[in-house]
């Protein structure tokens, strides 16, 4: 029982949060390992940044248990706090502070002792790459530095579990990278990291992905395995011109339950391919869109999503209406 | 309890003050502004109330009455007059505020024996500087008419008698009557309240409206820790206003401080303490920076001046709004400090408004920290 647990740095169980009579958060369990990049893929409104509140004991839960660091966080909040660090979804520090200011206040708020504060402050501002920005006040920076401050902040006092809501969105694309190379250099010490967010291509970087869909994780696993196991739609890839224009045929044809334009190409996710293939060919021909390529393909991790919401609202279709 | 937590909180808070010229102005500013305005603009007193005078009779008595005006020192001629017209007029164009008119007949009636008028014009329009420059009127009158009275026994022999009575008012702990003595140690203590609530009103409000106080939850501090750690800057920030008020008072208002200035800045703490309270208590109930604002302005501004006894005697005042009263913190503070100004009271003598003041900063700090825990 010590054994197992220790080795896990997150569990969730039955997890419930109900604003008024809605239900943001249901039923949602999971466990994270120590040492993971655990991702939370779902789109805005999911609920991703309600569990991580829950997971932080920045909200009580309706119901369930969350446990952080091997303490229940309702009850054992004050020992939890110690062991994690949070990144909001919207940017929390102190904007008439300086980059320094924020960081020296958060070091005092962990009670990092005089003598380790510099060295940490130091490191802090070496990661978040704002060595030239020390005295820039935050309200001063670009969306990506404050973002890097931000996390600057959140491991100020080196916590073995970090939650970082959507630290990427509104960043660009080299920011990003940089942003997830720290996450995995952190991962590589030990420290596990709890990522959400709702892009398709920073979901495959992590180790396990939770897919969140309407407050309920519809799937968990790593990036491969979603992709390998889960899927229950074969994936027609359509290469055509104008795929854009295509689409609309696509979708209307019999047998397609969903289609998508993915990079140039359009995937039509499909419960029986043999009979759908040829039939899409010839009603893209009719219309004017020969095809110049058609044929099965390895799902991408926006495959599986879509079609695991596609196959949950249709077997449950009661459950739109309440929503 | 973390020392360090405590003192980065308080250091941050220190800076949002200084960061901000606004708060900055009305931490320092609006408590100098504030005392130098209704320092001098609240003055009740009346002095030197300028006065014309038409002597109709023209005779050595009138003559006497007229130079017993000139003499006094709340009065000073300013025109004397050859008629009526010019009287109104010079009242008109508010040269003068009263006229003082003695008839053709004053001398000759007095001379023989009967007594005559003088009739007095005022200008109404201020009725307060009016009704005291009438009470300063009829002394002088008054004065004169006994002086008459026992010159006229004196005449016919009866030299040994001696006035009743010479009532001679002394007003005691304000013996000058300034009522900017009695108003400026007021001031102070209604400066603070307001202060120092307003300040700190906005500061919780502020940081759940920002996300930061999200933030600072998922973090290991305490809610006692984050309210004493915000409070800190604002009870110094207030210690300076008591130093530079006393200063004020001192140097530009010149109100003697008759009782001990330790005291003075002993019992500021005190209330110093309840006041940022009650502002963080304010700011934890309100739902937003405005609202905090507002909430700040009616419950410190409005009674602060109205319900101390500051400008409103509350003896004078009906009885269930001197009830009232006794909620009022700033009513305690205001007592105390007239009563180390004026009186030069120690200690023994103030020790149940102070015991009071001590009680209030414990109920509302208690009260801030039980709202804030359940906030959370
Ligand atoms: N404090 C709240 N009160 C009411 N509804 C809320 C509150 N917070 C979140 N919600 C609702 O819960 C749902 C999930 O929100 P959120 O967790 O922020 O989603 P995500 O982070 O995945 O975009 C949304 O529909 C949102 O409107
Ligand atoms: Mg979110």
């Amino acid at each position: 029982m010590r054994n197992e647990s220790a080795a896990i740095a997150i569990k969730a169980t039955n997890l419930l949060r109900r604003f008024g009579d809605f239900v943001a958060v249901n039923g949602v369990s999971f466990e994270v390992a120590k040492g993971e990049v655990f991702g939370l893929l779902g789109p805005n409104g999911a609920g991703k940044s309600t569990i991580v509140k829950l997971l932080c004991g920045l909200l009580m839960p309706s119901g369930g248990t969350a446990r952080v660091g091997g303490f229940d966080v309702s009850t054992q909040s004050d020992l939890a706090w110690m062991q994690i660090g949070y990144m909001s979804q919207r940017f929390s520090l102190y904007d008439d502070l300086t980059v320094e200011e924020n960081l020296g206040f958060f070091s005092g708020i962990y009670d990092i002792p005089a003598a380790k504060r510099r060295n940490r402050m130091d490191w802090a501002i070496e990661i978040a790459g704002l060595s030239e920005h020390r005295r820039t006040l935050a309200a001063d920076l670009a969306a990506g530095f404050k973002r890097r401050l931000a996390l600057g902040c959140a491991l100020m006092h080196e916590p073995m579990i970090v939650f970082l809501d959507e630290p990427t969105s509104g960043v660009d694309p080299i920011s990003r990278r940089q942003f997830w190379d720290l996450i995995y250099e952190l991962a590589g010490a030990g420290t596990t990291v709890f990522v959400t967010t709702h892009y398709m291509d920073e979901a495959e970087y992590c180790h396990r992905l939770a897919l969140v869909y309407r407050g309920e994780l519809i799937a968990c696993g790593s990036p491969g395995s979603l992709k390998r196991d889960i899927v229950r739609d074969t994936v027609i890839e359509v290469v055509c011109d104008r795929p854009a224009s295509a689409l609309t045929v696509v979708q209307n044809t019999p047998g397609v339950n969903e289609a998508g334009v993915f990079g140039n190409t359009i995937h039509a996710l499909t419960l029986e391919p043999a009979v759908v293939t040829p039939l899409l060919r010839a009603r893209l021909v009719e219309q004017g869109f020969p095809p110049l390529k058609l044929g099965p393909t390895k799902p991408s991790l926006e495959d599986v999503f879509v079609s695991l919401i596609w196959h949950r609202d249709r077997d449950r279709p009661a459950d739109n209406a309440s929503q | 309890m973390s020392l360090l937590r405590l003192i980065a909180i308080a250091r941050k808070e220190l800076l949002h003050v200084v960061r901000d010229p606004r708060s900055l102005a009305m931490a320092i500013g609006m408590p100098m502004l504030m005392l130098l305005l209704f320092g001098y603009a609240l003055t009740l007193d009346v002095d030197r109330v300028p006065i014309a005078v038409l002597d109709r009779s023209n005779s050595v008595l009138s003559r006497e009455l007229i130079s017993r005006f000139a003499g006094c020192r709340y009065f000073s001629v300013r025109l004397h007059a050859s008629d009526y017209d010019e009287l109104e007029k010079a009242i008109d164009k508010r040269e003068v505020w009263m006229a003082v008119v003695l008839p053709e007949d004053f001398a000759r009636r007095l001379d023989s024996g009967r007594n005559t008028t003088v009739q007095l014009v005022m200008d109404g329009s201020d009725a307060n500087a009016a009704t005291i420059a009438l009470d300063y009127a009829e002394a002088v009158c008054d004065n004169f008419s006994e002086r008459m009275l026992f010159e006229a026994l004196e005449r016919k022999g009866r030299s040994w008698l001696q006035p009743p009575i010479d009532l001679r008012a002394r007003a005691w702990f304000n013996e000058a009557m300034k009522s900017r003595h009695f108003l400026v140690p007021g001031l102070i203590a209604v400066i603070m309240m307001i202060l120092s609530a307003l300040l700190t009103s906005l500061t919780v409000a502020r940081e759940w409206e920002r996300g930061t106080m999200e933030r600072l939850i998922a973090t290991p501090v305490r809610g006692s820790e984050l309210l004493l750690g915000k409070l800190t800057p604002y009870f110094c920030i207030g210690m300076l206003d008591v130093a530079l008020a006393v200063g004020l008072g001192e140097f530009v208002f010149k109100v003697p401080l008759r009782g001990n200035v330790l005291l003075v800045f002993g019992v500021a703490a005190v209330f110093l303490i309840g006041t940022p309270w009650l502002g963080l208590l304010i700011s934890i109930v309100a739902k937003n920076q405005l609202m905090a604002n507002q909430l700040a302005m009616v419950v410190t501004f409005v009674p602060s001046f109205l319900l101390s006894g500051l400008m409103f005697s509350i003896s004078n005042m009906p009885w269930a709004l001197q009830v009232v009263t006794y909620l009022v913190p700033a009513r305690y503070f205001v007592s105390v400090m007239r009563g180390i100004y004026l009186k030069g009271l120690g200690v023994r003598m103030l020790g149940l408004e102070i015991l009071l003041l001590a009680i209030f900063a414990a109920l509302v700090a208690i009260l801030a920290n039980a709202a804030f825990r359940r906030k959370l």
